[in-house]
């Protein structure tokens, strides 16, 4: 029996207990992901009363807020048809991206219990965040269907397009977001305070309380640079599929309030961010080293 | 033989820093004092580990014995030399699993186990084996670990560990924590273990129950390796009988394993 048992070991490979392959053994080990996926879903309001709903109210309140401010008080939705579909479009993809970089970037210190003892790609993490977050997206892009639906909205094929692209550029960018900085908070918590900031820039970077038409206007020639934003190209991507065809006029509407190029300018910006998600695994593997004696 | 774990000439460099905060940084430059040191948790060490043999790992407390153990199941990463190990690990580590506080006994017991590599079937096969084992009332299995004593997570921890299909496992003071029921039959179980012809890796500060498990004690001292062999001889060395003469709280503890070895 033992010598049998030798026999077994003997074929085994020789390996290098702590685990190297980065995102790649993330998506090999699928049980794993889901499981914490599952977790994070059940422990991002763990003690709380109202639980999941909190990711509603959340995009919801900030709706409610800069519908009254923006459209009520500063009157900038009168030339804006369909304001508030405008700015949905806008909100759920930026609380996406916020919600996988802010949980993204404490998601490492946050499961230090586990991190310290255990043996796994700590990549996990962050990508979990990202998927729960994404979890998050699915009844929100319901209400927002719903809505388009009311005002006569029909969905076409370049929309799917659109639609798939915008939220494949932030999964993509929010994920190397999360795991620079995930890694870097272990070293200095100071990160996620400096996450918390930049989540706000994110918002006003996006045209989502103000068209993209005023961009065009007022930045004339400058208004390129405002597109090499990621987010803003996936915004815009998000507001074609759904915003330009609830109002009167669409054809219209996509002259003057999208940019030219919108699919190609989208897929150019899937490739950068693909780029930056290699070089965001580059940074953390050589992070990565010193994470379980610095949590 | 076949060999399970090479470790070959590992170092592992642990940063101190005194201060942390950007105001003790700049008060600390100015008066020209040192911001941080360095030394090795784990000096040079070299050695080589065959499948079923059973070692003792041992030495006084900051000697580096955990840090080589984290090396060797791959949580830390030594900065010079090379680990290498065939097939799978589990164990654990300083007393405890990785637990998630905010997590239910259940979810902790399949987070566990997944990490550990075992998959979805495997789990759903050895779950009730592995409740069993930690004799945890199952109403418990749905609150937070963090609510747990320490033996009780400790016991969870263990049961889990022990039910992986793992050529390697590490035991590390796994009998600090526990009742002397469990304990017994955490060291019985742990000579399963032994005589399946797996490798164990047995950390205790007990000399009684290192001589009962282990076929070979490997000793550390400030994170250099003093000593590789025989079992009584590097209980020797580290003078850990005649302690029993010089303390009393230690006598206790020494001599319940002591007994506890015995019955087994």
């Amino acid at each position: 029996m033992t010598d049998a048992y030798h026999a077994r070991v003997e074929e085994l490979p020789w390996v290098d207990p702590a685990p190297r392959n980065g995102l790649l053994e993330v998506f090999r080990r699928r049980y794993l992901l889901r499981l914490l996926v599952r977790r994070e879903i059940s422990a991002r309001y763990s003690g709380s009363f109202l639980g999941l709903v909190w990711s509603y109210l959340n995009p919801l309140s900030q709706f409610a807020i800069y519908f009254v401010v923006i459209g009520l008080f500063l009157q900038l939705h009168d030339n804006v048809p369909n304001f508030a579909i405008h700015m949905f479009c806008g909100i759920i993809l930026v609380h996406y991206f916020t919600e996988t970089f802010n949980a993204g970037t404490r998601s490492i210190v946050r499961n230090k219990a586990i991190v310290r003892k255990m043996a796994m790609p700590n990549e996990m993490f962050p990508v979990a965040s990202m998927l729960v977050s994404l979890y998050h997206v699915g009844p929100q892009v319901v209400i927002l269907v719903l809505a388009c639906l009311g005002y006569g909205w029909v969905p076409d094929l370049g929309g799917l397009v659109a639609v798939l692209l915008a939220l494949a550029i932030i999964m993509v960018l929010g994920t190397a977001f999360a795991l620079l900085f995930s890694a870097a908070n272990v070293f200095f918590r100071d990160w996620a305070s400096f996450v918390n900031i930049l989540s706000n820039l994110v918002r006003f970077s996006v045209p989502m309380i103000y068209p993209y038409s005023i961009v065009d206007e007022r930045f004339g020639s400058i208004a390129q640079y405002y597109l090499f934003n990621p987010m803003a190209n996936a915004v815009l991507l998000f507001q074609r599929a759904f915003w330009v065809g609830t109002t009167d006029h669409p054809e219209e509407l996509a002259r003057t309030d999208l940019p030219d190029h919108l699919f190609a300018r989208g897929f150019v910006m899937l490739g950068a961010a693909l780029v930056f998600l290699v070089i965001a695994q580059m940074v953390f593997s050589r992070l990565e080293g010193k994470i379980p004696e610095r949590i | 033989m076949t060999e399970t774990i090479r470790v070959e000439n590992v170092t592992k460099q642990f940063t101190l820093r005194y201060h942390r905060t950007f105001k003790q940084v700049t008060v600390a430059m100015m008066k020209g004092r040192r911001i941080s040191d360095t030394f090795n948790a784990v000096d040079d060490v070299s050695f080589t580990v065959s499948a079923g043999e059973s070692i003792g790992l041992m030495g006084l407390n900051g000697s580096g014995k955990s840090t080589l153990l984290k090396m060797i199941n791959g949580v830390m990463r030594p900065d010079q030399g090379n680990v290498r190990t065939r097939g799978r690990i589990a164990g654990l580590i300083a007393t405890g699993a990785g637990f998630h506080p905010q997590l239910s006994g259940e979810d902790n017991i399949r987070l566990n186990a997944a990490i550990l590599g075992m998959s979805e079937k495997e789990i759903d096969r050895r779950y009730d084996e592995i409740v069993a084992f930690s004799e945890i009332d199952t109403k418990f299995l749905k609150t937070e670990v963090g609510h747990y004593s320490s033996g009780m997570s400790a016991r969870l921890g263990f049961s889990v560990a022990i039910h992986v299909d793992s050529e390697i496992f590490l035991a590390d003071e796994v009998l600090a924590v526990g009742d002397r029921p469990f304990k017994r039959k955490c060291l019985k179980k742990m000579e399963q273990v032994r005589d399946s012809g797996r490798t164990l890796f047995y950390v205790s500060h007990s000399a009684g129950s290192v001589r009962r498990m282990c076929t070979r004690v490997l000793l550390l001292e400030k994170g250099q390796l003093i000593f590789d062999g025989d079992v009584d001889e590097g209980i020797k060395i580290l003078h850990y009988d005649e302690d029993k003469d010089e303390n009393e709280p230690d006598t206790d503890q020494d001599q319940d394993d002591e007994e506890l070895g015995n019955d087994i």
